[in-house]
């Protein structure tokens, strides 16, 4: 099956500053896609350009098939967007927007169930809305047109925990009746739960695709071991395993740090010496720590 | 025109008519004013064989409720949905955003259709006004003078960077224009090197297309040509450089 979204090469440079450099990836059928970067990394103007807003200065892409820039029509019937920034007037009621949007598109969705599983009033003006509220109207306006291919930009952000979880779920039931998603994030919690594979972008450039656990294990970050043990002992007996890295004493605990298999051989040198390991917590690389480390900067959100 | 297109507009009506601003200017204003002027005797009597002052502030005040929509509410409304992504986010679905800019003047040129036939049943059946003598003559002098002014208000949003200019702008050329309408002072009383002015202007030109409608002549060319040639400008300069973002 030809991928959904094919970006080769792109290029975007606004005056003399260089947003998107070099940027490839592709989206399979049916896949949750991440884009993942810290702010200013280019993701928006990428997906700006898959949308067919911006003019892309070098590359090709190629949506569902059709040219953003040429096929608007028949693009932007399948294409559902979410803007980060995309706005209603202030008088329009939540209700009529969504009944005007539907009207916009061949097969749309019910818009009415919509409204209800995202929690919105349908009397309300958008200008009366809490931000979080905004942002559940774009995401239903996005999903309004019963699209093939979705993108959302900033998904999540200025949603409260429960809101967040919400939509969260929301997602995976659209991606469960067929939808290819395209997720655009900062929140590595969102992409670690919603994606199937993330492109990591930073600064205009993509330093790998894969999938939330490739990219850790990529990283090479180890794991930490910590554990209270039942009785003193010789650490020198875990420090000369070759999966361990280092042993540290922190009052009465034990902490080991060591590679993935660094559990197992801890665990075995405990149980030859009947000593057990109390309160026992492993800490495993998360995929911000793959972030940091991947893109090797330290301001990481 | 589908079914988008209509809802589109239905929309946009409902929202200019929440917007009371362009009611209680462009239309509430204008018909209290209307009411009182007729209300003074002094002006209801002859000035020429058969016209009476309030006679003349009838079309004045037609020309100043379609003023007030095009180049207030119309520029207003369309930069602040610039301004606030509104017509970016038309562009990502399949009606775009020219069919935005569109059902605004559907919506403000129907507006102004309702209250032109209100201030005329009001003049006339209040104030005993007569009607337009040449009703064809003033329907075509009318959609000529609403074409020109929402022609100019449509150039107002398309060049100016953001909402408070266009509003600022709008505002500033309403009154120089209202006064070559003969708001403050009626045409025939301006110096001759100002009646020359004025029949230049969209709304001078309005204005003497419509007395020669109420007259019972059909306007002559000179008027109607002037407003043709500001609506056809207007809106071919709007179009050729409107900023989308």
């Amino acid at each position: 099956m030809p991928p959904v979204i094919e970006v080769s090469n792109l290029h975007k440079r606004y005056d003399d500053k260089v947003a998107v450099d070099d940027v490839s990836f592709t989206v399979h059928q049916g896949e949750i896609f991440g884009i993942l970067g810290r702010n200013g990394a280019g993701k928006t103007t990428t997906v700006e350009c898959v949308e067919g807003l911006r003019t892309p200065d070098r590359g090709t892409i190629s949506v569902l098939g059709l040219d953003p820039l040429t096929d608007r029509l028949e693009l932007t019937r399948r294409l559902g967007v979410q803007l980060q920034a995309g706005m209603l007037p202030g008088r329009l009621r939540v209700g009529e927007a969504l009944e005007l949007y539907s009207s916009f598109y061949p097969r749309p969705a019910d818009w009415r169930g919509l409204l209800h599983d995202l929690g919105l009033s349908e009397k309300a003006r958008y200008a009366d809305l809490s931000g979080g509220q905004q942002q559940r109207l774009s995401i239903a306006l996005a999903l309004v047109g019963n699209p093939d291919v979705a993108i959302l930009d900033e998904l999540t952000t200025g949603l409260d925990p429960q809101a967040r979880r919400d939509t969260w779920e929301l997602i995976e039931g659209v991606r469960a009746r067929g939808v290819t998603i395209v997720l655009v994030t900062h929140f590595m919690e969102e992409a670690e739960r919603l994606c199937d594979r993330i492109a990591l972008i930073d600064a205009g450039r993509v330093v790998v695709v894969d999938t939330p656990a490739g990219l850790t294990s990529r990283a090479r970050i180890e794991q930490r071991i910590q554990f209270r043990p039942s009785r003193e002992f010789d650490t020198g007996l875990l420090a000369n395993l070759p999966e361990v890295s280092g042993v540290s004493r922190r009052d009465e605990f034990v902490v080991v740090t060591g590679d993935d298999d660094a559990l197992n051989a801890v665990m075995a040198v405990l149980a030859r010496n009947q000593i057990t390991a109390g309160r026992l917590r492993v800490e495993q690389a998360s995929l911000e720590d793959a972030f940091v480390e991947l893109t090797g900067r330290k301001d990481a959100r | 025109m589908n079914g988008a297109t209509w809802r589109l507009i239905a929309v946009e009506g409902k929202l200019s008519i929440r917007d009371k601003a362009a009611l209680v200017w462009g239309v509430a204003c204008p018909l209290v004013v209307l009411v009182i002027l007729g209300s003074i005797p002094s002006l209801r009597e002859p000035i020429t064989e058969d016209l009476t002052v309030f006679d003349v502030y009838v079309p004045v005040l037609i020309l100043f409720n379609v003023a007030i929509l095009a180049m207030t509410a119309l520029p207003s409304t369309l930069a602040g949905y610039r301004e606030n992504g509104v017509l970016r986010r038309m562009r990502t679905t399949p009606v775009g955003p020219v069919r935005v800019l569109a059902a605004q003047l559907v919506a403000n040129f129907v507006i102004a259709l309702v209250a032109m036939a209100l201030f005329l049943a009001v003049a006339g059946l209040g104030f005993g006004v007569e009607p337009p003598r040449n009703p064809l003559g003033f329907a075509v002098a009318w959609l000529l003078a609403t074409a020109a002014l929402l022609s100019i208000g449509l150039l107002v949003t398309a060049l100016v960077p953001s909402r408070a200019a266009a509003t600022a702008i709008g505002t500033l050329l309403f009154f120089p224009m209202m006064f070559f309408a003969g708001l403050w002072v009626p045409i025939a009383q301006m110096p001759p090197l100002l009646q020359d002015v004025s029949a230049y202007t969209p709304l001078g030109a309005g204005m003497g297309a419509f007395q020669d409608a109420y007259l019972g002549d059909f306007p002559s060319a000179s008027p109607l040509v002037i407003l043709v040639v500001h609506a056809v400008v207007c809106a071919a300069i709007a179009v050729r450089w409107f900023r989308w973002e």
